[in-house]
């Protein structure tokens, strides 16, 4: 049987985009208007966030954190919970590059529109540059590198309370320090009158506005709270309709949904590529303890890549290392002494580089490295090895040498060992958290999915309000920026319904 | 869905992570039952690759040295393996890469095995480490 509802707003996804829309929205819910957050992971209680790899993430990640592109190359990470990624993210804070903002070009949207709404998310989120005492000697030393290296290094603001130095950000804060969705947005919302709905998955959308909502019961001595709806198939009608289910979530749902939807829907997808590149040194530090993230190197706009401090737990650490066997054990077993930075490319959009849907509805990735992006990472993997090296390595393991272990008295040769020759598909580890595109904003349906408002062109009462939005990669972290453009979202939303157009 | 390859598995294994080869058998237990709850979820047809790329690692070592790979010693086995991993067709580096990441999956992500190499995080953060 199915239960069929009625509300004036449905927000599909609960992230940072889904959460800051769902609070922005509150002033209708208090105006007696009906807003609901359906979100397809479950919501979870403060004690059951452990910080143990194997336990945290199957319950938070899609597929375990082990989602593949299509060709098995690349690994997506991408949470599903009450509060979306914004729950596994290490909550650096930066607002969007002008140049990059420009160079999208998209109709109606100008930077510094989105910094004056970034900046509101920055004091609501308690954003913040960690004192120097708590920073630990992984960071240090990559300040410290990067600087002898002649690099210009920055420090990330991050959104932080209370934070206990876990290191354990990526599987979910232990202390609930870190001011996502979860923390923020979603409970003020939910405090002001609109309903959050969890393990209710949107499997379609319909031309007549109506979505068609399953709802998953919780399995025997499975954790994480009920869904606040019985399980069950549900049919939602909304007025207005958002899309915030991450760029897996709300590109797929959209391709499955029969509904006349531009024909750039799916593609120009980007996610800044990424590997790790780690480094001995000849005594222990601290690495796994202290904020995971404290600096980076922006080589974006010069050489198409960012350098991040990183800290992973063993098995990502073991996955993202080269090869296997003796060396890979050493390496491993000098974890203690690790020291690791994210090299990050600055992919550039492509439609060949797209997201469709499997039989059954489920994403698939279709992503080709190009040959720039390859040079980005070579031209990353050298930058982080020389900042390792000047910050007193004595081995530095890069994915793309051949043998990756490469010894301080060969620091000198880091451009001739690290190399594009030793690139191979399917061999190097290469990951990415920053998945983007896909319903990307423009002029019209000719070259774009929606208006510089999140509207999806031809159905003014559609919305997207997550990164599948960017025209082209962020080229930073990009959750503040989802958030900037989310609150565009609900800003329409909101002048919409306060005339009563046809929304 | 294991216990047919366990042989197999439990050499490349080694071969993947030298230091299994200390393990006891409660402990190789453990390490399997955290690559099958890997592999459970997934598609049956990704499960049958799997064990069909563990049986042709055993019989393609006929080929090359005239043994079955679980009667190679290390150094074979470790080449083998390495030639594999860099071979010219994506479908078997990829192969490659899969069964070792979720043999690390299952070396590394038991506590043990985190406690092994050093692994400290703690919840507690700074506090934890007085």
């Amino acid at each position: 049987m199915t239960t069929s509802l009625r509300y004036d707003v449905a927000i599909i996804g609960s992230g940072a985009g889904g959460g800051t829309v769902a609070q922005a929205l509150i002033p209708l819910a208090q105006a007696g208007k009906r807003v609901v957050v359906l979100e397809r992971g479950p919501r979870f209680t403060d004690s059951e966030f452990t910080g143990r790899e194997l336990e945290m993430a199957p319950l938070l990640y899609a597929d375990g954190g082990g989602f593949l592109s299509d060709d098995g190359t690349m690994t997506l990470a991408f949470a599903r919970c009450y509060g979306g990624s914004t729950v596994v993210y290490t909550g650096t804070s930066l607002t969007a590059p002008e140049r990059v903002i420009r160079a999208w070009g998209v109709p109606g949207l100008d930077h510094a529109d989105l910094v004056t709404r970034s900046r509101r998310y920055l004091g609501e989120n308690n954003v913040h540059l960690l004192p120097p005492d708590e920073l630990n000697d992984n960071n240090r030393l990559f300040a410290l590198g990067a600087r002898q290296a002649g690099y210009a290094v920055e420090q990330f603001p991050v959104n932080v309370k209370g934070c206990q130095g876990s290191s354990l950000c990526n599987l979910g804060c232990p202390n609930q320090a870190k001011q996502g969705t979860n923390r923020v947005q979603l409970p003020a919302a939910e405090r002001g009158g609109v309903e959050v709905v969890t393990r209710a998955e949107v499997l379609r959308i319909d031309p007549d506005r109506s979505l068609t909502v399953r709802v998953s019961g919780a399995a025997a001595g499975a954790i994480g709270l009920p869904s606040e709806w019985a399980p069950g198939d549900y049919r939602v009608a909304a007025n207005v309709v958002i899309c915030a289910a991450g760029t897996l979530g709300t590109n797929p749902l959209l391709l499955r949904s029969p509904l006349p939807l531009p024909r750039a829907l799916g593609r120009g997808f980007t996610c800044h590529p990424a590997l790790i590149i780690v480094a001995l040194h000849p005594q222990p530090i601290t690495n796994d303890v202290g904020h995971p993230k404290s600096f980076f190197v922006d080589r974006g706009a010069e050489e198409g890549f960012v350098l991040e401090t990183c800290m992973y737990f063993p098995f990502t650490t073991a996955k993202a290392l080269a090869g296997f066997g003796p060396l890979h054990s050493e390496v491993m077993r000098a974890y203690p002494r690790h020291q690791q930075i994210l090299v990050l490319s600055t992919d550039r959009a492509d439609d060949g580089n797209r997201i469709g849907v499997d039989r059954a509805g489920g994403p698939v990735v279709h992503y080709r490295f190009s040959p720039e992006v390859v040079r980005e990472l070579v031209r990353g993997n050298r930058a982080a090895a020389r900042i390792c090296f000047a910050a007193g390595a004595t081995h530095v393991h890069a994915p793309f040498a051949d043998p990756p272990l490469i010894a301080a008295r060969d620091a000198a040769r880091v451009d001739e060992l690290i190399d594009a020759r030793h690139w191979k598909p399917g061999k190097q580890s290469i990951a990415s958290a920053h998945l983007m595109g896909g319903c990307r904003m423009g002029g019209s349906a000719v070259d774009s999915v929606t208006d510089g408002w999140g509207r999806v062109h031809g159905l003014p009462w559609l919305r997207v309000a997550d990164a599948s939005l960017f025209p082209d990669a962020l080229e930073i972290n990009p959750y503040l920026t989802i958030m900037a453009l989310a609150d565009r979202v609900a800003e329409g939303v909101r002048a919409d319904l306060a005339r009563n157009a046809t929304v | 869905m294991l216990s047919s390859i366990r042989p197999v598995l439990r050499a490349i294994g080694i071969t993947v992570v030298p230091e299994a080869a200390q393990l006891d058998e409660q402990q190789w237990v453990a390490l399997e039952e955290i690559v099958r709850g890997a592999l459970t979820p997934r598609p049956r047809a990704l499960q049958r690759q799997f064990i069909l790329l563990v049986r042709a690692i055993q019989w393609l070592a006929v080929l090359r040295y005239g043994r079955r790979f679980t009667a190679l010693d290390a150094t074979r086995r470790e080449r083998f393996l390495g030639q594999l991993q860099n071979a010219p067709v994506l479908f078997v580096r990829r192969g490659i890469w899969g069964l070792r990441t979720l043999l690390f999956m299952g070396y590394y992500g038991r506590a043990a095995g985190g406690r092994a190499i050093g692994y400290r995080a703690d919840p507690r953060g700074w506090k934890a480490r007085g």
